[in-house]
């Protein structure tokens, strides 16, 4: 009857409504994430068919092979995945607050500022044979810092009686132009051995990715990804202009801080661990929208599995194709993403 | 507004064509090379074939004309597609401009090892051009046509799309990346008079026609269906605009590699200063572009002499303070 099915479990204590055609895509892209992630599992140097890798996850398999999914593989397509959703999910939440199709991490300047800390980082902590002198584990340490750094300076720049979308953007557009420059700065007058060290770094890759790593990124991104679903309704009403969210009674100035706080965490923690992976951020919230339209209840989750998707794709082809060159991750985002965001545009004439 | 009517308008404007002058001539004098303000005279006057001259009539002149001419297109073409898109964080790199451009530079370096600024010129103007053809395509088909989200959308996926292409191909080709890194920083330095010469007559139509449609713009600037309710051939308009803008900006960066932050600042700075009047933003744009491209590029000569920073990076070290200035303040242009 309609696009909705209600659910009132508990006596009617908690009720909600569920998109039927948003669930039904929502399923499709998890089954196709799921494939994914086992394909990716199974491929590169040593091939294993996706019932060998199940075999391997549910503990069976030869000694070998799960050295090999359990060390190698697996951590880094965690990785991608984790990384792609927080990255979809957070330029989501900004495209929302800011009511701008082209907000995204990269406008406020959040990817800036960890390329700047990344870029100073290898500059000043070298000797003079291009050594490093302190241990490189300190890396994502400082994309975060610089990440945050940024991120809290946009957010007091753009204060004036509170904060409004457009302040933000134009400040945020200014100062990631600021580290845009000042990266290419660094690059420019280091050794140029830094430089395309630095480069792969800004291209984005999840290369050497380690358990470590997973144990830190998973449930930071997971805790901010639900608190994300929990302000869903709030973001809805934040995107219909401060005059209507205010009339309709919404903290606007509290929740838009908690919000950028949450996708500035988002993104800290993705760029820490697999640098400036572009285009996720941007583009998986227009996928989204083309596919199951704009309320954030659907759009929030979809765009997160399609970020999976998308960073997941993007490095199983930047380690097998070109192998046994190893193509960062970042570079393919955007080669994958663009033509089915284009398609999408074909597809889906008025929207 | 600083300036609010068409009086106060007509003085700035000559005030800033003064200042723009007066830079283009510091340009040629101040530089690594000590020259003073009698010997620029000299040089063109009765030139002695003396190493200052020589470098006054071929090194630094070409310099401060680039410069000007390449800050003035890029601001222009940035107000053209803040009003096309409606967005105030468009810039000419939205159709795909900067993107295209380097690629297609890339692309010849890589493939077929060309290596000189003379064919970097011709090679991604043509990058652009495909680049402008191909988001304007895409965005246009389609029952309701070209509407700006569209717009928007598709160049911001083609721009991703080459740049991708781009650092893929940097990533595997590191030699490639050691001789194109400088040129994707942006630079006015080192380019021939004939660069110029090649490609001005691109700019100068580019500026024309952004003068001649610039009150259509303004009838166009307050919505689609309102300009053609009041009979604006809009269709027209949106191709004019992007011919125009594949001349200012494909030519800004056949010239000077990609240039990112004049095309989105200065029709920001401007509108705070001449309102939203496109027949006085347009030349205000213009000139205040090529003012903070000179100063950027005069700036850029002295930081870690006798190194150059690209003017790229200058440009966005000395606007960046002044924009987030103005954005505090409030743009009184919506």
């Amino acid at each position: 009857m309609s696009q909705y099915k209600n659910f009132r479990p508990m006596k009617g204590k908690v009720s909600f409504l569920l998109d039927k055609k948003a669930t039904i895509v929502l399923i499709v892209l998890i089954i196709i994430a799921g494939a994914i992630f086992v394909l990716s599992t199974g491929m590169g140097d040593m091939k294993l068919s996706p019932l060998a890798v199940l075999k391997v996850f549910f503990g069976g398999g030869t000694e070998m092979e799960t050295l090999v999914v359990q060390s190698f593989r697996l951590p880094r397509i965690i990785v991608a995945l984790i990384v792609g959703m927080a990255l979809a999910v957070a330029g989501g939440i900004l495209q929302g607050i800011i009511r701008n199709p082209l907000a995204s991490p990269d406008v406020l300047g959040l990817t800036g500022g960890a390329s700047v800390a990344v870029v100073s980082f290898l500059a000043f902590f070298s000797d003079q044979n291009n050594a490093l002198t302190v241990s490189i584990k300190w890396m994502p340490l400082a994309a975060f810092a610089g990440a945050t750094i940024i991120a809290m300076l946009v957010y007091f720049l753009a204060w004036k009686n509170g904060v409004s979308p457009i302040r933000i953007v134009l400040i945020g557009i200014g100062i990631s132009a600021l580290m845009q420059a000042l990266t290419t700065l660094m690059m420019i007058m280091g050794p140029i051995y830094r430089a395309s060290q630095a480069n792969i770094w800004i291209t984005g890759t999840v290369y050497g990715s380690s358990w470590g790593n997973v144990a830190i990124l998973v449930p930071w991104t997971i805790i901010f990804i639900v608190i994300a679903f929990f302000m869903v309704k709030n973001i809805n009403i934040l995107e219909l202009g401060d005059d209507i969210a205010t009339g309709v009674g919404g903290h606007i100035q509290r929740h838009r801080f908690l919000l950028l706080l949450i996708s500035t965490a988002l993104v800290g923690g993705s760029v820490a661990f697999a640098g400036g992976i572009g285009f996720v951020g941007l583009m998986a919230p227009h996928m989204a929208r083309r596919l199951v339209g704009s309320s954030f209840g659907a759009l929030l989750p979809v765009s997160a599995f399609i970020g999976a998707i998308l960073v997941m794709l993007a490095d199983l082809i930047g380690r097998t194709m070109f192998s046994p060159l190893e193509i960062p991750a970042g570079v393919f985002t955007a080669g994958i993403g663009a033509p089915y965001f284009i398609y999408l545009l074909f597809k889906t004439r008025s929207a | 507004m600083l300036l609010k009517n068409n009086g106060q308008r007509l003085i700035g404007l000559f005030i800033a064509i003064f200042i723009l002058l007066l830079l283009m001539c510091a340009s040629i004098v101040y530089g690594y090379t000590d020259t003073t303000w009698r010997m620029v005279l000299d040089a063109f006057q009765n030139n002695n074939g003396s190493n200052e001259h020589i470098i006054i009539e071929t090194v630094r002149l070409p310099r401060s004309l680039i410069a000007a001419a390449v800050g003035g297109s890029l601001a222009i073409s940035g107000v053209l597609m803040q009003t096309l898109t409606k967005n105030p964080l468009a810039s000419p790199g939205i159709f795909g401009v900067n993107a295209g451009a380097g690629f297609a530079v890339v692309l010849a370096v890589t493939l077929f090892s060309v290596g000189n600024l003379q064919a970097f010129t011709w090679i991604s103007f043509l990058g652009a051009t495909v680049a402008v053809i191909a988001v304007y395509t895409i965005s246009s088909t389609g029952r309701e046509g070209l509407t700006p989200m569209k717009l928007t959308l598709a160049g911001a996926a083609i721009s991703a799309m080459f740049a991708s292409f781009t650092q893929g191909f940097l990533v595997i080709n590191e030699a490639a990346f050691e001789q194109v890194l400088f040129w994707l920083a942006g630079s006015v330095e080192g380019r021939k008079m004939e660069i110029l010469t090649n490609v001005l007559p691109y700019l100068i139509i580019g500026w024309l026609g952004s003068l001649i449609i610039s009150s259509k713009m303004n009838v166009f600037s307050m919505g689609e269906d309102v300009a053609k309710g009041l009979g604006l051939n809009t269709g027209f308009l949106k191709i004019m605009v992007a011919i125009i803008v594949v001349l200012l900006a494909g030519g800004s960066v056949a010239i000077a590699g990609p240039i990112g932050f004049i095309g989105i600042v200065i029709p920001h700075v401007t509108r705070s200063i001449v309102g939203i009047d496109h027949r006085w933003l347009i030349p205000f744009a213009g000139i205040l572009g090529a003012i903070l491209l000179l100063v950027a590029d005069i700036m850029a000569r002295y930081i870690i002499m006798p190194q150059e920073v690209p003017v790229g990076v200058m440009t966005a070290i000395i606007g960046t303070p002044f924009f987030i200035y103005i954005a505090r303040k409030g743009f009184n242009a919506r």
